[in-house]
């Protein structure tokens, strides 16, 4: 069965640090320092409080699966899902190196890099 | 201000193509037009209010309104996907109450049959100036997994199955069956929907919609030029709108935009779910359906799925007649925007003009409802209530 691809994933001004660290293993969040509060996908400024004051924190890289699909008709198949992180942020991702009909949501699961296509990583998860 | 009671929809027009490939975009939106004026007794000289949405191609509406040759006074290009068309009436009752306009044309149209567009399993990347690009697109997010994930989470926390979803095709297709028009006619079991391929679990092939060319056209006025028509008085009488997006990472997928556009509305109108009549129910998947239902406040949240089950929403037989004309799952997804088509229909049955087999007695009273983009991350919410006088 075919090999998944990851597109290479688009830096901007705003995410070229995030890329950078997943290069290196690392997954990082979006924390401010004015409403102390996480969020996703990684902004200047804050959704929560505006604040322009938004600092990177490397995480856990843990978390439970919120929900998920599976597109078995893909080639190759796969699933996409929302993984709810330990610092409490829901991202999007993709649930990797385990039976795709083995999934489910409440799962623990743990981050992995994914090489894409360009040279980069793509974080994703994976049970364990 | 309120919108109530200001505006009446005289005009209505779904085009009947479900495949267009000698036609151009443009023709179709100037061709559901015409149909529109037509069925309102009007003509594109008394048009002073223009209204399309992302469909249109070019700039706003300045393609799309030189091609028809409008003379306006107001324009209002409002994207919010396929929700679109119920915001461009509750815009246009506005416009209309302020004195911008007189007579407020919508348009719809598109190809994406013909284009042969993988609507629903097709990933696609965006403009690179989307800040969430790279945070969804490299993992293969399509319209189909987008709402996958929403009817999976939605599973799990309330216990809908398969076979609910499965009763809101099943439905749809009991309604399509009477329009000729319709691209799916065939009446299907729950054993059928449960039996199709599986697109993005848990999502069935005869849970998603169709993918079809055409388009609609809405005409909007003022109840002074409406009364001097021939056609039955439909009047806006409600509306809410209520974009939702993924909160900073908080995202939550059981709900949608309806729980405020709908209560937006039911309270401009005066009414109550229980009072409705009829409801156009945006249908791009089934689980939309159920989701939307509840937000709009047809049963709690979570009870849905058994809402929707043993023909609920099939009329003549269950308490919500709903999609008459079949929706999108079976009629019509013009353009991969389905909000059109769900007031045209609210429409016919108000006149008493659908098809006799699904007219529902004495409707007087109709909810439209539109969700539009992708509920999975950020979406357009609206909902139209519209009586008959």
């Amino acid at each position: 069965m075919a090999e998944r691809t990851y597109p290479e994933p688009v830096a901007t001004p705003e995410t070229g640090e995030f890329w950078q660290a997943t290069k290196e293993g690392r997954l990082l969040l979006k924390r401010c320092r004015g409403c102390s509060r996480f969020h996703w996908y990684p902004r200047a400024v804050c959704p929560h409080c505006m604040s322009g004051e938004t600092e990177w924190v490397e995480a856990k890289g843990e978390g439970r699966i919120y929900s998920f699909s599976v597109m078995a008709r893909a080639e190759p198949p796969f699933a996409i899902a929302y993984v709810e992180l330990a610092e409490g942020v829901r991202m999007m991702t993709n649930i990797v190196d385990c039976p795709l009909d083995a999934i489910r949501i409440g799962q623990a699961v743990r981050v992995r890099f994914a090489p894409t296509q360009g040279g980069g990583r793509l974080p994703v998860f994976a049970p364990g | 201000m309120t919108i109530k009671g200001k505006a009446f929809i005289v005009g209505a027009y779904e085009h009947p193509t479900r495949k267009a490939p000698d036609k151009s975009i443009m023709q179709l939106h100037a061709e559901a037009a015409r149909g529109a004026l037509a069925d309102a007794g009007l003509s594109k000289g008394d048009v002073d209010g223009y209204f399309c949405a992302g469909d249109a191609p070019g700039m706003g509406a300045f393609s799309v309104a030189d091609y028809m040759n409008l003379k306006l006074r107001h324009v209002d290009s409002t994207d919010t996907g396929g929700s679109s068309y119920l915001v461009h009436v509750a815009h246009a009752a506005a416009a209309i109450a302020a004195g911008q306009c007189n007579v407020a044309l919508i348009t719809l149209a598109g190809r994406p049959r013909s284009e042969g567009m993988a609507t629903g399993t097709a990933a696609r990347p965006g403009n690179p100036g989307q800040p969430e690009v790279g945070f969804e697109y490299p993992y293969g997010l399509t319209v189909a997994n987008g709402y996958a994930m929403a009817a999976m989470r939605h599973m799990h926390e309330f216990g809908t199955t398969s076979e609910q979803l499965a009763w809101v095709k099943v439905a749809a297709s009991h309604h399509a069956q009477y329009n000729p028009d319709a691209m799916l006619r065939d009446v299907v079991t729950v054993e059928q929907v449960l039996a199709s391929p599986m697109v993005a679990t848990p999502l069935h092939r005869l849970d998603c919609c169709v993918i079809s060319d055409g388009g609609g056209a809405l005409v909007v006025t003022r109840e002074d030029i409406a009364r001097t028509l021939s056609r039955p008085l439909v009047r806006v009488i409600g509306a809410g709108e209520a974009p939702k997006f993924s909160d900073g990472g908080a995202i939550d997928l059981t709900y949608t935009g309806a729980r405020f556009s709908g209560a937006s509305a039911f309270a401009e109108a005066g009414v109550r779910p229980a009072d409705i009549q009829y409801a156009s129910i945006y249908d791009s998947f089934t689980i939309t359906v159920v989701i939307q239902l509840e937000d709009l406040g047809f049963c709690e949240k979570g009870r849905g799925g058994a809402f929707v089950a043993d023909g609920n929403l099939i009329s003549g037989v269950g308490r919500l007649p709903f999609n008459t004309d079949g929706g999108g799952l079976c009629n019509n997804h013009p353009a991969n925007r389905g909000g059109m088509t769900k007031v045209i229909e609210a429409v016919r049955q108000l006149r008493g003009e659908a098809h006799p087999r699904v007219q529902v007695p004495g409707c007087t009273l109709a909810l439209a409802h539109g969700t539009g983009g992708l509920i999975a991350t950020r979406h357009g919410s609206a909902t139209l209530i519209m009586e008959r006088i």
